[in-house]
């Protein structure tokens, strides 16, 4: 299936590969933190690639020196979004850059249906394509669930 | 075959730890049982990390800390001190120290304070929390008060983050033992109360002459005398907080030196520029009585 990937879907760093463990993450953070980016974690159920507005799970994280409490706050918020999609973003605050340098999902939800693809007819025929998630034809918080 | 011997001492060295160590001993002065336990804590330190390299039963050791001893006796400095002490033994990743206060922890509504302590936590992690006058965390003439709901978030990290975080609390000695008290759970997480004695007089001139001589200056032999006298005075007086009185002492005492340099025509050396004499101390408002003395003196 081409949109759907191993029935995963693959946005950001490191998702084609099998899911960080904590100690991938813990190290992968460490680095954010050391280049001086603040840490912040979102969540979401609606995964559509044009979907860049993720809910933020807390504020991002400042003045942090150790991926320790990052560690704290992306499990709980796992506990708390078990079905929900959760990445990990770093911010970087540098003059000229001041856009997001690390994005990565941390948690999926167990079955992830995919999107379809929906194609619409338009003037002189001209074909129009879009993708539309399975899952959000439910209304939000009973999507994946 | 034979069980491999270890070397504790070589451990030690290489640690680093007595680098630390030394240093608290040449530059703090006095505070001879803190240092004791330091010591004694690094000491079991090193030998818990040789235990675990020998696969021994080894539990991760609780190592947060009470510090009580009155104001200005050095418990954030030696805070700092411990801070670095335990990154050096590799119990703390990066051995940087937060210092907070109930301000920092404790929100002014309704669930403003759970987020503000998690701030305050993650901040702290990898390295260590310093809570400076911990006992105001606790107010029980109000039961509505924030401050248990951040001393039960700060316990749960406590106990489940042990490896990630090292909290000292620090107060004076009998406010914080009512708050232990009131408390049991978080004396009970704390293995570790280091009573900070008040200095004597001698150490305290001797902080004196070590803060100038980290600025350059130097007191003149008579200034010495009166300085001690100063001390003495001080000491008698309300909201004496040992070396920093002194620090303060020692701050007006260089303002009025500039002044005197400058009211005394400005052509001075190099040595009049470090040295302060007994007239800038003199002028200090403790020492008003003795200064009426002298003055009586000098007339007759």
């Amino acid at each position: 299936m081409m949109t759907n990937t191993g029935n995963r879907i693959t946005q950001g760093q490191f998702s084609f590969l099998p899911d960080l463990t904590d100690a991938q993450i813990t190290a992968q953070i460490k680095y954010a933190l050391t280049n001086g980016w603040a840490v912040s974690i979102e969540y979401t159920d609606d995964p559509h690639p044009r979907n860049t507005y993720w809910e933020m799970y807390g504020n991002p994280m400042f003045d942090l020196k150790d991926p320790a409490g990052i560690l704290m706050e992306i499990n709980e918020c796992r506990k708390t979004f078990p079905n929900y999609y959760v990445r990990v973003m770093a911010f970087s605050s540098t003059r000229g850059v001041e856009s997001p340098t690390m994005s990565f999902i941390v948690n999926r939800p167990k079955n992830e249906p995919g999107f379809a693809l929906t194609r619409q007819e338009g003037p002189g025929r001209q074909i129009h394509y879009t993708v539309t998630s399975y899952a959000t034809a439910k209304p939000e918080g009973e999507r994946y669930s | 075959m034979t069980e491999p011997s270890i070397d504790l001492r070589a451990i030690w060295n290489e640690s680093g730890v007595q680098a630390v160590l030394d240093a608290l001993d040449a530059e703090l002065i006095g505070l001879a049982p803190v240092k004791k336990r330091i010591r004694e804590i690094a000491s079991l330190l090193v030998v818990d990390r040789v235990r675990r390299d020998m696969q021994l039963a080894a539990g991760a050791p609780s190592l947060h800390m009470s510090f009580t001893g009155n104001p200005g006796t050095g418990k954030t400095t030696v805070a700092l001190r411990m801070a670095d002490l335990l990154h050096k033994l590799g119990y703390s990743r990066t051995g940087h120290l937060v210092a907070v206060t109930r301000d920092d922890l404790v929100g002014q509504y309704i669930g403003h304070t759970a987020p503000k302590t998690k701030e305050v936590l993650k901040k702290a992690m990898g390295g260590v929390l310093f809570i400076d006058e911990a006992y105001y965390l606790f107010r029980p003439e109000n039961e509505r008060d924030y401050g248990q709901e951040a001393i039960e978030i700060l316990l749960q990290v406590m106990e489940n983050q042990r490896d990630d975080l090292v909290v000292i609390l620090a107060g004076y000695k009998d406010r914080m033992e009512t708050f232990f008290r009131s408390n049991p759970g978080m004396s009970s997480r704390i293995a570790h109360h280091i009573d900070f004695p008040d200095y004597k007089d001698d150490e305290l001139l001797a902080i004196g002459e070590l803060i100038l001589k980290d600025w350059s200056y130097q007191l003149s032999p008579r200034a010495q005398k009166v300085f001690r006298d100063y001390i003495e005075r001080r000491r008698a007086q309300p909201h004496f907080a040992n070396a920093r009185s002194v620090r303060n002492a020692l701050d007006r005492a260089r303002l009025r030196q500039a002044h005197r340099l400058l009211e005394g025509g400005g052509h001075i050396d190099k040595a009049a520029l470090q040295t302060i004499e007994a007239e800038d101390i003199l002028q200090s408002r403790v020492l008003a009585g003795v200064r009426a003395v002298a003055d009586t003196k000098a007339a007759s």
